[in-house]
């Protein structure tokens, strides 16, 4: 399927900007877009090299196996093939807790650790039901302060920046229980299939 | 504000504080261990490389050629009869595909109708409650090499329609006064 779809947002783009007389835009954000990309990466490879340090380092103190210890009872539910001591669950439950408190530089190290532990348990190039679940909760993001947006408008001179936090905090929350349940949905779907 | 902008400030020291201190105290090579994960982290970026690099090439592509804004202009019709205001279309559209895109039209948004409009709440709203489906779905399958994707990207994609339209009823009944 990401065939098809990275093939066709290419497609649909060129031959728009053939019909739109957009070429040059295009032209343009091929070549840009390249040179940013290595340097959206490359900014993540420090972050991700210090962070899999600290980690690492987290993992052979016994802190990520207290952390899965302490937290997993709550959504061991959520991922019922991982076993209950298996690194996966740590690196899971430290990802959320990033995201929990607005570090998200932190969380996507520890995210994709967590989907390489996972990988290890499904030995497949196919995403496991785990790792549908875990990225669905990570798209729709639980945040308990929304940092940049308070920023945003602390900036442009709100008489209350932090007015929203409540409001996205309840539909960050929804957001979240519905992914969960489309996820559901699906996976049931899925087993009826095989 | 003050208390939040400090706890923000103090967290990630503190983490690293308190691993290095479990650890002096459990005698754990943290040195050593830090430079091992961190080798894995520099081949994961690399791994990775590739498959950012051609989805935020061809998501470009698409945003310049003006498709996006056309297709915004489709639902425009469709949108306004549900009660969706028409100029926060275009981010909930960009919201999931492009991180900084939306970023940025948030920005715009807050600065042309001011933070504490109707539209400046919305999208201060949608902005913080869902995270780039795309982005997520491409680094941490690239980063791993999962080849087949299942159901994420329509599960992911789904959850983000919720998550708009739980966004609009919400700021709609808190701030209706």
């Amino acid at each position: 399927m990401v065939n098809i779809i990275w093939m066709i947002m290419i497609i649909i783009g060129i031959i728009f900007a053939m019909l739109n007389g957009k070429m040059g835009e295009v032209n343009e954000a091929i070549l840009t877009s390249a040179d940013e990309a290595i340097s959206i990466v490359i900014g993540l490879t420090s972050i991700l090299i210090f962070w899999l340090g600290m980690m690492k380092i987290a993992e052979g103190a016994g802190l990520l196996n207290k952390l899965s210890a302490l937290l997993s009872p709550a959504v061991k539910k959520l991922f019922p093939e991982i076993p209950a001591n298996h690194p996966a669950m740590g690196y899971i439950l430290a990802n959320f807790s990033a995201n929990l408190f607005g570090l998200g530089n932190a969380a996507t190290p520890l995210g994709i650790k967590a989907m390489k532990e996972m990988k290890k348990l499904s030995q497949s190039d196919k995403a496991s039901n785990s790792m549908i679940t875990f990225l669905v909760i990570n798209t729709s993001s639980i945040t308990l302060i929304p940092t940049t947006v308070i920023g945003i408008r602390l900036q442009y001179g709100s008489t209350n920046p932090t007015e929203i936090v409540g409001v996205t905090l309840i539909a960050t929350v929804i957001t979240t229980i519905s992914a969960l349940i489309v996820d559901w949905i699906f996976r049931q779907k899925r087993r009826r299939w095989e | 504000m003050n208390l939040i902008s400090s706890i923000s400030l103090w967290i990630i020291p503190l983490i690293i504080l308190f691993i290095l201190v479990i650890a002096l105290i459990k005698k754990v090579p943290a040195y050593e261990l830090f430079v091992e994960g961190g080798k894995e982290g520099m081949q994961l970026a690399i791994s990775l490389l590739p498959f950012f690099l051609g989805m935020f090439v061809a998501i470009s592509i698409l945003q310049s050629s003006g498709a996006l804004k056309a297709a915004t202009s489709l639902l425009e019709p469709i949108l306004s009869f549900l009660h969706i205001p028409k100029e926060i279309i275009p981010l909930a559209l960009i919201r999931p595909i492009s991180g900084t895109a939306a970023l940025g039209m948030t920005s715009e948004i807050i600065q042309s109708y001011g933070p504490d409009s109707f539209l400046g709440r919305l999208a201060s709203t949608m902005q913080g409650s869902t995270d780039t489906t795309f982005y997520i779905l491409t680094v941490y399958f690239g980063a791993v090499g999962i080849k087949r994707m299942g159901d994420a990207l329509k599960v992911g994609l789904l959850a983000d329609i919720i998550g708009i339209i739980a966004s609009i009823i919400i700021v709609t009944i808190v701030f209706a006064n």
